[in-house]
């Protein structure tokens, strides 16, 4: 029903042309239920999340024994352990440092290449494009052991840059990928007059053709972030204590005494923060590069 | 630098000896002939020399594969059978 | 756009094929080395041949995992591509509805992949999870831990939950993108509701589901964190997928050869498929804009 309201704003001289076959139109189409689906769909998305929130807030008495729909017995007992306990939120910022190198560097490297492939031709161009692809194809799971044994090798497990570095195989062909559709949307008489104007390529790169692409870095750095964010496996065999991500460390709460509900649940809520936060600063971009880019 | 771990044989090193000689020759190819020479064929696809080289090697992966799975341990007929099919897919595809 | 024909370009290329180089070619020299070679730790390494690929085509262990591989991704894409599509197309197209849609839609992708394991495990217990407790009041004998139909559902709709919205975000930038005076023409030729989506939404659409449809066949194909974490690949092997006995094997049993043998023949099917995907749709894609 969506093209409605686009009818509103956009069609009022074909109306005005045929009044009577627009009004047939829309006779066909009677109910306005559109708003509906999207609704019922976050419903869905929510209710969930909205669980985990409620647990967060219960005591595990009350979670295991009683069965309530908000929490009677509010207590933030939960959110308390974490943020006392080192060995509890040092995992939320080891997973973001790593986070945040993993998107500069995916960024640093996708920038030129994505310009490379948005203008021009060379030997191999199309088969590096895909070989790129099958690095976002490849099962992490493949790639567990060997990654193990290579920055074991480099004496770098258990480091920030290891866990950086190995989501950079899914990250940068992605990036690369987004980047590209951006920039094939800048005409390229804009880098021409600019070289006609004496600008070096890279003076040019980040004085004019950076800031025209904007949103469209802004869109790669989001899928940069969440791809890295959201990544497990990698994460947990390339570390061990110094740099383990939070998402790791949240299998601690089985202990002999059975399982933590509570502080389970209130570290899952806190790993959905910095990504609803990112989600909250980036979400006009977002809505605006989509429509720029031909993503 | 150790890199015992990745213990390295001499078939397989072979192996990506022999891949890498053909993406040379592949780079070398088209620098003499730009352009890949893209043409539609059975497939009915537009498709250059680059991708009838991937067609071919993907294409023996599975040949030898089936012929593991289904024949035996012994791929040298396999081997045969995969250049008859490279040669084919060069020539039609 | 017409780009010109340079071989200078690698240079700019060369950093990215140095890092994924580094991250993608050594592992998998590696993993090929592994293949043909047994080992019992200590980098000592012993030929083996080909033994370890024929295991791997002779076990019903693979090809099982495999089936189950296949129906999932077919079972997600039926579902997650019509059901994006739709969502998108009904998705406000301007005031403050649309941010809104966009955050909460977005949510579900940035939570971390185990944690979407925790929540839905969690949400479907029978004993403390709102989906368990109210199917069990409604008389439904639903117990995912036990019942292989049910793990399977619930990691159908958990999955469903976590991704649909890439989809529809990737297609409502489709949409977005079209003119308005497509509409309008449309309108004035009395097009139905049908065929505007026919032929104006999904050929201009055509792009962003090429992507979607892959990257949700990749992932959906590799899938193994959240269906670990709410059924540990049970009951009994019911919800193996080919990841999750790939990491049992090569990590927790440190059975290097068959799991890289393993990993060879995964990997070689996810690249055919994801080829032929690739190449249909952008053939396609093609031949519309002729």
């Amino acid at each position: 029903m969506t093209d409605r309201e686009l009818s509103a704003s956009g069609l009022p001289d074909a109306a005005a042309a045929s009044p009577a076959r627009v009004g047939t139109i829309n006779s066909r189409r009677p109910l306005r239920l559109g708003w509906l689906v999207p609704t019922i769909y976050i419903l869905f998305l929510l209710l969930p999340i909205y669980w985990l929130v409620n647990m967060s807030f219960k005591t595990n008495q009350e979670i295991t024994s009683t069965f309530t729909l908000w929490p009677t017995d509010f207590t933030l007992r939960n959110y308390a352990v974490i943020f006392t306990d080192p060995s509890w939120y040092s995992g939320y910022i080891n997973s973001i440092i790593y986070v945040a190198l993993n998107t500069v560097i995916s960024l640093a490297v996708a920038l030129p290449a994505a310009y490379a492939f948005s203008r021009y031709r060379f030997v191999g161009d199309k088969h590096l494009f895909f070989w790129l692809l099958t690095n976002r194809m490849a099962p992490p799971a493949v790639f567990a052991l060997p990654f193990f044994q290579l920055y074991s090798a480099f004496g770098l497990i258990d480091t920030h840059i290891a866990v950086a570095l190995a989501h950079c195989l899914f990250n940068v062909p992605l990036a690369v990928w987004i980047l590209e559709g951006f920039m094939s949307g800048v005409p390229k008489e804009i880098d021409e007059t600019a070289y006609i104007d004496g600008y070096s390529f890279p003076r040019f790169f980040v004085k004019i053709f950076m800031p025209l692409i904007a949103s469209g870095i802004g869109v790669a750095a989001f899928f940069c972030f969440m791809f890295s964010w959201v990544e497990l496996l990698l994460a947990r065999t390339l570390t061990t204590t110094a740099a383990k991500p939070i998402s790791a460390i949240m299998t601690r709460t089985v202990s002999a005494s059975g399982m933590d509900w509570g502080v389970l649940a209130a570290a899952g809520v806190l790993t959905i923060i910095p990504g609803a936060l990112v989600i909250y600063f980036v979400r006009n971009y977002i809505a605006k590069g989509f429509a720029l880019g031909r993503v | 630098m150790d890199f015992s771990w990745m213990a390295w044989t001499w078939p397989t090193a072979t192996f990506f000896g022999v891949i890498l000689a053909l993406l040379c020759g592949m780079a070398v190819w088209e620098y003499r002939v730009p352009g890949g020479s893209p043409r539609v064929g059975i497939l009915r696809f537009e498709t250059t020399r680059g991708d009838r080289l991937f067609i071919s090697l993907l294409g023996s992966a599975f040949i030898n594969l089936a012929w593991l799975g289904l024949v035996g341990p012994e791929l040298w007929w396999s081997l045969a059978l995969s250049v008859v099919y490279a040669v084919c897919v060069f020539r039609f595809v | 756009m017409e780009r010109t024909y340079n071989n200078k370009a690698w240079f700019l290329v060369l950093p990215v094929l140095v890092l994924v180089a580094f991250s993608a070619i050594i592992p998998l020299m590696t993993v090929v080395n592994y293949s043909v070679q047994d080992t019992f730790g200590n980098n000592q390494f012993f030929w083996a041949g080909l033994d370890w690929f024929q295991d791997v085509l002779e076990s019903n262990r693979f090809w099982n995992a495999l089936g189950r591989n296949l129906i999932f991704s077919a079972i997600i894409l039926a579902i997650e591509i019509p059901l994006g599509i739709y969502i998108a197309l009904n998705m406000p197209k301007k005031g403050w509805g649309v941010p809104v849609c966009l955050v909460l839609m977005a949510l579900p992708l940035l939570i971390p992949w185990n944690v979407v394991g925790t929540i839905w495990q969690v949400f479907g217990r029978v004993d403390i999870g709102l989906l368990g407790r109210t199917l069990a009041a409604a008389g439904i004998d639903y117990n995912y831990v036990q019942d292989p139909v049910d793990a399977w559902l619930t990691i159908i709709v958990m999955d469903v939950w976590h991704w649909t919205s890439l989809v529809v975000l990737l297609c409502y930038a489709g949409l977005v993108s079209i003119p308005d005076a497509y509409y309008q023409a449309a309108r004035i030729d009395g097009a139905s509701r049908w065929s505007v989506f026919r032929f104006i939404q999904l050929p201009k659409m055509g792009r962003v589901l090429l992507i979607a449809v892959l990257l949700r066949f990749m992932d959906s194909f590799m899938i193994y964190t959240e269906p670990f974490v709410v059924t540990g690949g049970g009951p009994g092997n019911e919800t193996t997928f080919l990841s999750i006995d790939l990491v049992k094997m090569a990590i927790g049993q440190f059975d290097v050869g068959p799991a890289a043998a393993m990993s060879l023949v995964y990997f070689l099917i996810v690249l055919s498929l994801s080829w032929v995907f690739y190449t249909v749709m952008t053939n396609q894609g093609q031949e519309k804009g002729k």
